[in-house]
């Protein structure tokens, strides 16, 4: 078993905060990772507002998180899956897809979140062959083309006017009857000459025989359902917390976002929770590196107070 | 410019020169973005784990990129980074789009063989 006094689990900006503050005060730490350090910030090719860097790239401040965190001591361990956990034992334990098995004193939880998916048949097949949820990334590759862009809140209205730049024809498909976006992103959407809108409507399956050739789409209001011919689609209907694991075991609310005080601390003492994957309202570098401070902040009080909790069993017992 | 640790191949001449030099190879093709990075990443912790793999990138806006671009593999892809994986100078998987490192070590292992500490404990 490898023990530490603090194990995070989670490596975007709360998760790294988190553990440059306590490595920094010499807590033992360890941040245990899924997929590659940095989580969504490295999905941000450009981010103008965090405050003392005027723009700098996602994967570039990740990358100086990191390597902050790991200057002051703290381990990293990425690309793992963690198969099993035991947040009511004392000390918490972890059982990693390595098969090693990590535990702690404290759990500083920042897992984040993931671009929701549509969830419908032919999505998995035809990612990254006609499907995809980043549109610099991939929008240079419907150049004169017709694309579908899901999604009626500030991001799929900017990014559909923002592929306008390749495709010959964006498509809006939305849900309802209007959008959730900023004014100035659907009147911006609206005046774009080469954006036309299906609404009130769901795709509910892709199609396509080595590639995505059409989609299938339900009216919402009518039932009725058509089939469109289409080279792309970019999905942008939101995010959805990295929770899944903590279910049952954490106390979360009706969106699955982890419950927590204005210390950070979870239902289960000894249990702190920070960043996108927590109940609150604006999630941004900003506030995930907030959370980070104030969860590392109170994982190391009580910490403090484990310690003295021990000295005076220790005491007891002698 | 990609800024990893892996192997640049910078032309097509060196891709060739991989290829006929190494028996297992697996190129990642794209940009410094938010897809290609995590899988740049999977591979510079693979390249210890799998010294029988040659790990190597390649710039996908340079135009002798289009040795990887133009493969019949990579015809539908429409999403970045593409990586092609070579057995003996031949293509034998392909792939489009952010992958994560069980997917990538399901291919090493099912077509150039196991990790190193796997294969020892046997
Ligand atoms: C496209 C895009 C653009 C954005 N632009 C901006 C911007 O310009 N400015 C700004 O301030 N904010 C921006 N944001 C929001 C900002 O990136 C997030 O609010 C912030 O990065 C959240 O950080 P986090 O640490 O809470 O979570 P994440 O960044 O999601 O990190 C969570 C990490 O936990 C890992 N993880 C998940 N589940 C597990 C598990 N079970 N076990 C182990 N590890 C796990 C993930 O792999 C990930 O690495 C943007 C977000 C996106 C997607």
């Amino acid at each position: 078993m490898n023990h530490y006094d603090a194990i995070i689990i989670g490596a975007g900006a709360a998760g790294l905060t988190t553990g440059i503050y306590l490595s920094r005060a010499k807590v033992k730490t360890l941040i245990l990772n899924e997929g590659a350090v940095g989580g969504q910030m490295v999905l941000t090719h450009e981010i103008a507002n965090y405050p003392g860097i005027e723009s700098i790239s996602g994967y570039e401040l990740a990358r100086n998180m990191k390597q902050q965190a790991l200057k002051f001591g703290c381990s990293i361990k990425s690309n793992i899956k963690i198969t099993s956990i035991d947040l009511n034992s004392t000390p918490k334990s972890f059982v990693v897809n390595d098969k090693n098995i990590y535990s702690a004193d404290v759990v500083i939880i920042a897992t984040g979140g993931r671009p929701r998916a549509l969830g419908v048949p032919g999505e998995d097949e035809f990612k990254g062959k006609g499907i995809s949820y980043c549109a610099t990334c991939d929008g240079d590759f419907f150049q004169d083309k017709e694309i579908i862009v899901v999604g009626g809140g500030n991001s799929a209205l900017e990014e559909a006017v923002s592929l306008t730049k390749y495709a010959s024809k964006v498509t809006i498909v939305h849900q309802f009857d209007h959008f959730q976006a900023f004014e100035h992103y659907v009147t911006e959407a609206k005046n774009n000459p080469k954006i036309n809108f299906i609404m009130e409507s769901k795709i509910i399956e892709f199609i396509g025989d080595e590639k995505l050739s059409s989609v299938k789409i339900q009216n919402q209001r009518t039932g009725d359902v058509s089939e469109k011919n289409v080279d792309g689609v970019f999905i942008f209907i939101g995010y959805v917390p990295n929770t899944e694991m903590f279910e049952g075991i954490l106390e979360l609310n009706q969106y699955k976002e982890i419950i927590v005080d204005k210390n950070l601390a979870t239902n289960i003492p000894g249990v702190f929770a920070a960043g996108d994957s927590i109940a609150k309202r604006y999630r941004q570098v900003t506030t995930a590196v907030g959370d980070g401070t104030i969860a590392a902040l109170s994982a190391a009080e009580y910490l403090n107070k484990f310690e003295k909790a021990e000295l005076v069993a220790d005491e007891a017992d002698s | 410019m990609l800024r990893t640790n892996l192997t640049h191949i910078l032309s097509e001449n060196e891709h060739t020169k991989l290829l006929q030099e190494n028996e297992n190879v697996m190129v990642c093709c794209g940009r410094m973005g938010p897809m290609c990075i995590p899988v740049y990443e999977v591979m510079e912790e693979l390249e210890t784990e799998y010294p029988h793999v040659k790990f190597a990138d390649m710039e996908f806006d340079i135009p002798d990129a289009r040795v990887i671009r133009n493969l019949p593999e990579c015809r539908n892809f429409a999403g970045l980074p593409f990586v092609v994986y070579y057995k003996n100078g031949k293509v034998v998987k392909a792939t489009s789009s952010i992958q994560n490192r069980e997917q990538i070590t399901s291919i090493l292992d099912q077509y150039f063989g196991k990790k190193v500490n796997e294969t020892a404990e046997k």
